[in-house]
């Protein structure tokens, strides 16, 4: 391969470095933000027009405070990263930070004068808030083990990157309809829920191993969930982003802009059909020029070297020796069944650092915690961290011969929760202790829900399960795609909630159905804890509760919920 | 109202009419219904099109347009942004394109790349508000209209 005549990354980036170009562009992001906000404060910005503007630098106005969300692009970032979000949230917030189901971090404690200071603090690390907000194209989300997957066919961070980049700032679609969330994928299990987002892509080899793309589009949650609807099966990679104009020319000219629960594209493909909107989108293909628009492989090779794996040691008879450190405790055990996942690497393991202690706040971490995952990364790990969008951290290599030391360190921050993909992994959405368009909370609920499901898991092991919660239709929580989903809705000016059970977010994705009439606040966590134990009732040996309700339907459950009263 | 291009406040020669008023001497930017009783006059014309009209629907009269006049009812709406990139790549237009509506400084620069010429202002708007927003950021990632540098990978230099 002859050097490419772009950037030279060390030698295992792990995250793309930026170089003076894109220090330089940065830069300027934010002295146009600093204006903007000098301009709101001065007075020559309604409040309408600026709105729209910090919404593109990823500031919220909340219940009671601005909130930052600051982008973590396709989730990955570094240690020295990290420690900057920890100084951020001690320094400007209230020492902690959210991680969300969008691979991104929020403060939810920030004032409108700091913010400036704050970008300019991210910016000092390669890191910002732009676009995290706001009807443009969002962060980009990929799967948390990229570039450690046993079964990845090309690294999703490569072309999650080359989004991030082409979407940054774009001039035709700053202004959408909506907002627009696009997901990649390398392997073929579906991690990411890929089929909830307004676009889908999962990398494909052909039978030359050249990359392509199969494409999904039209896909959300909210008030009308729709499951996105493939509409290329093998998009060659030159054409990736002509295609992705393509897609974005039509959603801006067509989508609608006079309701807001009708402007996400998932509503103008299913107005069209798949056909019809298909049939628009290859006639922009048909009419673009192709070289201006054209992935040159050289763009693509300088990209991936970014994100070369780490120097890998030997395996070295690890995986006898974790054996043996299992067998000795049982604890240590469970957290590596549960929280680790396989590697390509031999000798290495992923290890997902799970957020969730029972009775606590999904998402949420201390700034001495983000310290302390930072030093283990370094330790442990390259350096190198994702964020999931199961609002997990995760540490992609990790040589098995640390995993003892690695999870002894996060048992001493309080982060050795192991639960990754258990009941009390619990997806919640901030609800309505921060958030403005909540109708209920999200936060205490689902604690209640984790204190019951851990009980009944102790007794019953009752395995793979997945609870989300939102606090509105919007569905930050991913309610519509979880095996029980729980929403808050407003009944008569009190909080209650609705639950659907049988959603999945993967390849079996699924949106899950109404059970009935919604429970008060005092009675949703028992109204969850019927439903398991309506499901260890009727599971057969070693069935997940998904599997039991996809096989027996709804009539026992509701019938345990609803038959007494 | 002032019209801004490039940093200055132009005079603008051109005179807009509305549905029924009856036209002008000289230069009219007409609806998009009365193009065909305009373009028999022996002066330049020029059309104003809302923002759902699909600007292929331009295209007879295109050679004889020397203004297309686009949109923003609101100024988070932004399918004018298409309209006038269209007009530039797939109808290869060359004359004016001018943007009224809800315009704010923080769009100049998007609108720029995407092919326009020029913009209707508030009155008493200062043009260096204008041209410092247009300014600011100076490094794109992907290819548009306007006159532009290729730096490595999508970078590129506006210029
Ligand atoms: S689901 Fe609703 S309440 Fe929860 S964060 Fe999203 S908008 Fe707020």
């Amino acid at each position: 391969m002859p050097e490419a005549p772009f950037l030279r990354p060390p030698q295992h980036a792990r995250t793309y470095r930026y170089d003076a170009v894109d220090r330089e562009f940065l830069a300027e992001r934010i002295a146009e933000f600093r204006g903007q906000v000098q301009r709101r404060l001065a007075g020559a910005l309604t409040e309408d027009e600026f709105k729209p503007l910090r919404l593109m630098n990823g500031l919220y106005l909340q219940l009671h405070a601005y909130m930052l969300r600051v982008a973590i692009p396709y989730g990955v970032l570094n240690a020295t990263q990290l420690r900057q979000l920890a100084y951020i949230a001690r320094r400007w917030d209230r020492g902690w930070g959210h991680f969300t189901t969008r691979q991104n971090i929020q403060f939810n404690w920030t004032k409108l004068v700091d913010t400036p200071e704050m970008l300019e603090a991210l910016a000092a690390v390669d890191m910002h808030a732009i676009q995290t907000s706001g009807n443009c194209i969002r962060n980009t989300t990929t799967d948390e083990f990229a570039g450690a997957a046993p079964d990845e066919v090309a690294d999703p961070r490569v072309y999650a990157e080359i989004l991030r980049q082409w979407s940054s700032l774009h001039p035709e679609f700053t202004w959408l309809p909506r907002k627009f969330k696009i997901a990649v994928r390398g392997a073929e299990e579906d991690r990411i829920a890929s089929r909830t987002h307004d676009v889908a892509v999962q990398l494909k080899r052909d039978a030359a191993g050249e990359v392509g793309f199969t494409i999904h589009v039209g896909g959300g949650m909210g008030r009308t969930p729709i499951l996105a609807q493939p509409i290329f099966d093998f998009v060659p990679e030159a054409e990736f982003l002509r295609t992705m104009e393509a897609i974005l020319r039509v959603y801006n000219a067509l989508g609608q802009r006079e309701n807001i629960y009708r402007a996400r594209i998932k509503i103008l493909v299913r107005d069209l059909g798949r056909d019809g909107f298909l049939e628009l989108v290859n006639a922009e293909l048909a009419r673009m020029p192709v070289e201006p628009y054209r992935l040159a492989p050289e763009i693509v090779q300088a990209i991936s070297a970014h994100f070369a794996p780490p120097p890998f040691a030997p395996a070295d008879g690890a995986a006898a020796a974790l054996e043996r450190a299992t067998a000795a405790d049982a604890e240590f055990a469970d957290w590596v069944r549960l929280n680790t996942r396989p590697h390509r690497q031999p000798g290495y393991a992923s290890a997902v650092i799970s957020l969730k202690p029972v009775g606590g706040i999904p998402g949420d971490a201390t700034a001495e915690q983000m310290e302390a995952v930072a030093e283990l990364a370094e330790r442990f790990g390259f350096g190198e961290l994702r964020v999931s969008h199961t609002q997990n951290l995760v540490l992609p290599h990790v040589h098995q011969k640390h995993l003892h030391a690695l999870w002894q360190g996060l048992r001493a921050a309080g982060l050795g929760t192991a639960n990754f993909g258990q009941g009390t992994d619990i997806i919640a959405c901030p609800g309505l202790d921060y958030c403005a368009l909540a109708n209920a909370r999200s936060i205490p609920i689902s604690q209640q829900i984790s204190e019951r499901v851990d009980a009944l898991d102790r007794a019953f092991a009752l395995g793979e399960l997945q609870i989300k919660i939102s606090g509105c239709i919007n569905a930050c929580g991913h309610h519509h795609v979880a095996h029980i989903g729980i929403l808050g809705v407003d009944k008569h000016g009190a909080e209650a909630y609705q639950i659907t059970l049988g959603g999945a977010p993967g390849n079996d994705a699924a949106i899950g159905e109404l059970i009935g009439p919604s429970f008060s606040y005092d009675d949703v966590a028992g109204a969850v804890e019927t439903i398991l134990r309506t499901h260890i009732a009727q599971r057969l040996p070693g069935e997940r509760f998904l599997d039991t309700y996809r096989r027996i339907g709804q009539a026992p459950f509701k019938e345990a919920l609803y038959a007494a009263a | 109202m002032p019209l801004l291009e490039d940093g200055r406040i132009l005079p603008d020669a051109w005179v807009g009419v509305d549905d029924d008023a009856p036209l002008p001497e000289g230069p009219v930017i007409v609806p998009l219904a009365r193009l065909a009783e305009a373009a028999g006059r022996n002066a330049p014309l020029g059309v104003s099109i809302g923002n759902d009209v699909g600007v292929d629907a331009l295209a007879p009269w295109l050679p004889r347009l020397a203004l297309v006049q686009v949109v923003l009812p609101k100024s988070k709406d932004g399918r004018a942004f298409s309209q006038i990139r269209a007009l530039r790549e797939y109808h290869g237009f060359a004359g004016e394109i001018r943007v009224a509506g809800h315009v704010i400084p923080d769009h100049y620069a998007m609108l720029l790349r995407c092919g326009a010429s020029t913009v209707v202002v508030p009155e008493g708007a200062d043009p260096a508000v204008w041209q410092a927003s247009r300014h600011v950021v100076r490094i794109a990632y992907q290819h548009a209209q306007s006159a532009e540098q290729p730096l490595a990978l999508l970078r590129r230099k506006v210029a």
